[in-house]
């Protein structure tokens, strides 16, 4: 299986070389790369608006940042974290890098609109930094009207209208995703064959392109507003900022689902692989997939629970947004019982996926807290929220990113990651992660509210144990940054399939040639099949050559 | 893509695939605009029914005429672009450039009657702002209604100049003869696009035209 690799084997990445042969790339695994440098700078970039805000509630007192200040950091922080590395992390990487490979096509439909994708992103990403470097934005990631329509006096217009450029990218990511899935899949690959990362990005896909462009067109009549003095949202005229909230919601509910579902795509090829055993239930999961992104659009209300929207509007919110949970426990019940007596390893990105299931859990039952109408009165906007969405994004969806960089590594560079550093800083990221925001669910239930700088005294020790966390998050999250740099260079040469795995993307070399395979494969037998078929060949005319 | 019509990407197996993944392509492109235009369809909608007198006064403030000569215009356009797939479909060079030249001019006069009609409200100060002045007591509802009138027809302004640009370049390729039987997908796309915008033209039309033309 992994024969050595010849020296001087042609692959995407040695096929040329030079910064034009990325920049007018049309190969989907050099486009995966220019995402992956975009989303780990704006990581960062937010990561400093973390860290400011973390140092700042380290005191009970406004000692490092003014009040105004404050509300740029936690908007720019979420702003930037939210469009610019949630949304396009695990798709735009590992989905764009992935999909070609796992369903046997040469790339996605349209190479050229995936390129432009890409320049989409990065321009709507030097809007929001030119924003932020000409002083902010302070209206919180949410661009509440009439606050940002009419009263702030920051750089609204020129965020929104980098959010809006960047959903266009959003949206051609899916639409190619949802081609590529529909057209291009190899002989054989009928779709209850399709490995589960692949319908997780089908089901997100269609939140793409149902859900972006309201967020755009939203955002787009903010800023008229703003520039041009429309007033459809501006209570002077009559105009009524619930429907910018109701408008807001029913894309950015949905956006949760953006973020998390490619996790769960990523976390079901980890658990399969590293249990060794086929998954349990496949149907369950894929359809779990749609059925999260459908039940998605019908709950964006328990974000109104307080906003003024009628009571029994909020009933129904409240009982369908319960219904989510079905097809998420569904997700993490599977899963549970994929480990069981699997013969389980507990390689570095397993650890990701182990941690992603416990921390995906308290993320979601304490959702279901929110979810309830009584419950959610008392804990709305306080800090119960932001831990409770921090172990959805950061927890789970973070972790499953994280899990799915190093276990296709391999693939990406053809070298591995130091494996006992890399289970160090997973280690590290769980532990500093529960030590960050398990605190900020007691914080919030005693009743600290979110957005405030200051905050009474008898908050500080749950607030210092926070910033602790933080810190160690942080060095969590540099580790891989630095060690998988010097993998590309130092790394062990890893063979076409260092982990066993099942799955086309492991039947070709690492890293692969430009066209993904020599011989375009035929698909025989379904997604997993670890065991039993062990070791029956995908391809039933025998391995192509050059392997 | 070459002169030999049937040579696809290379990422495609064979023309048909190619041809079948574009097509799938322009309907979920088309899904999402039906999103993008639905976000003001549904404002105007709750609009609509909180303030019902205010739209309705509003709307005779429209040009009745300019509009449904818009709607005619356009409407015209729609079929020039169905007699240009047409024409592709049969390999028809020279139909093919006329009738896209011809959907062009229409689509070009479409644009020309509405930025009349900007100009004479920018005219009349119906436009939203510090300078909107409306005479009566709805004026502030009826800011809204112009609000809706700007934002709507100008992101269908907006998609008809892109809609424009594609046409000027699917004329400048099939006077080069790129476009034969076996091979026309760019021509049935952009085809689809414009009867798309069409539609989208054809509800705004009553929408904001017709409302009150029951109280005159």
């Amino acid at each position: 299986m992994n024969g050595p690799v010849e020296e001087r084997r042609q692959h995407y990445l040695n096929v040329n070389y030079g910064l034009k042969s990325w920049l007018l790339t049309v190969d989907h695994k050099r486009i995966a790369w220019l995402y992956l440098v975009g989303v780990t700078f704006f990581f960062f970039v937010g990561g400093l608006f973390a860290t400011l805000i973390r140092l700042e509630l380290l005191t009970p007192q406004g000692d490092l940042v003014q009040a105004e200040t404050y509300n740029k950091l936690f908007t720019m922080h979420g702003v930037t974290m939210i469009f610019f590395f949630l949304i396009p992390s695990i798709p735009a990487v590992l989905g764009n890098f992935l999909i070609p490979l796992m369903i046997g096509a040469r790339d996605l439909a349209f190479p050229r609109l995936n390129l432009a994708s890409w320049y989409i992103y990065i321009l709507g990403g030097l809007f929001t930094l030119a924003a932020a470097a000409a002083g902010g934005v302070d209206t919180g990631w949410t661009f509440y009207t009439p606050y940002s329509s009419i009263y702030s006096n920051t750089h609204v217009a020129l965020t929104v209208i980098g959010i809006f450029i960047t959903g266009f990218s959003s949206i051609l990511t899916g639409l190619n995703f949802i081609v590529t899935i529909h057209t291009m899949r190899a002989p054989g690959m009928t779709w209850f064959r399709l490995p589960l990362f692949v319908w997780a990005h089908y089901a997100t896909s269609i939140i793409f392109i149902l859900g972006t462009p309201v967020i755009a067109i939203t955002l787009a009549l903010v800023a008229l507003e703003r520039l041009f003095g429309l007033g459809i949202f501006n209570p002077e005229l009559g105009g009524d900022p619930l429907l910018f909230q109701h408008l807001f919601w029913f894309y950015s509910h949905p956006a949760v689902y953006i973020m998390i579902l490619p996790g769960m795509g990523v976390i079901s090829e980890l658990i399969t692989c590293f249990s060794r055993k086929r998954v349990f239930g496949y149907d369950f999961i894929a359809f779990s997939s749609l059925a999260i992104a459908v039940l998605g659009f019908l709950v964006w209300g328990h974000h109104m629970f307080v906003s003024g929207q009628s009571v029994y509007a909020s009933m129904i919110f409240s009982l369908l947004s319960m219904l989510v949970a079905i097809p998420s426990a569904v997700k993490v019940f599977n899963w549970t019982a994929t480990l069981y007596k699997g013969s389980i390893s507990f390689d570095a990105p397993m650890l990701y996926a182990l941690g992603f299931i416990g921390l995906f859990t308290i993320g979601g039952l304490t959702g279901l807290f929110l979810a309830t109408l009584g419950v959610d009165i008392h804990v709305h906007d306080t800090y119960f929220v932001i831990a409770h969405f921090h172990y959805i994004m950061v927890g789970s969806a973070v972790m499953a990113y994280l899990g799915g960089i190093h276990f296709w590594w391999p693939k990406m560079t053809g070298r591995k990651y130091p494996e006992p550093l890399a289970r160090l800083a997973a280690v590290i990221i769980f532990l500093g992660f529960n030590l960050t925001f398990f605190p900020q669910f007691v914080l919030g239930y005693l009743g600290m509210p979110r957005r405030y700088h200051v905050y009474p005294p008898e908050f500080q020790v749950l607030n210092v144990m926070s910033t602790a966390g933080a810190s160690i998050l942080a060095v969590g999250y540099v580790l891989p940054l630095a060690y998988l740099i010097w993998s590309l260079r130092y790394g062990v040469v890893a063979g076409m399939n260092p982990w066993k795995a099942k799955g086309l993307e492991w039947e070709t070399t690492s890293p692969p040639p430009t066209d993904n395979f020599e011989v375009m494969p035929t698909v025989v037998h379904e997604a997993y099949a670890y065991g039993a078929a062990e070791s029956q060949a995908v391809y039933p005319a025998g391995k192509p050559a050059n392997v | 893509m070459s002169d030999s019509s049937i040579v696809h990407a290379h990422q495609f197996d064979d023309a048909e695939q190619q041809h079948e993944a574009s097509w799938l392509g322009m309907w979920v492109f088309l899904a999402t605009e039906v999103m993008f235009f639905g976000g003001m369809f549904l404002g105007y909608t709750i609009y609509r029914s909180t303030y019902p007198e205010a739209f309705a006064d509003a709307s005779n403030h429209l040009d009745i005429w300019l509009g449904t000569i818009n709607t005619a215009v356009l409407i015209g356009s729609s079929f020039t672009m169905a007699l240009a797939v047409r024409s592709a479909q049969l390999g028809a060079r020279k139909p093919l450039v006329r009738f896209l030249i011809l959907t062009l001019v229409l689509g070009a006069l479409f644009l020309g009657i509405k930025f009349t009609e900007y100009y004479a409200k920018i005219e009349e100060h119906l436009v939203p702002g510090s300078n909107f002045s409306y005479a009566g007591p709805l004026g502030r509802a009826a800011q809204i209604f112009f609000s809706f009138y700007f934002a709507m027809t100008g992101m269908h302004a907006l998609h008809m100049i892109i809609g424009l640009a594609l046409l000027t370049a699917l004329i400048v390729k099939a006077g080069r003869g790129r476009f034969s039987s076996v091979y026309n997908t760019p021509v049935e796309l952009v085809g689809l696009y414009w009867h798309f915008v069409d539609i989208v033209w054809i509800f705004l039309f009553p929408l904001l035209y017709l409302v009150g033309r029951h109280l005159q």
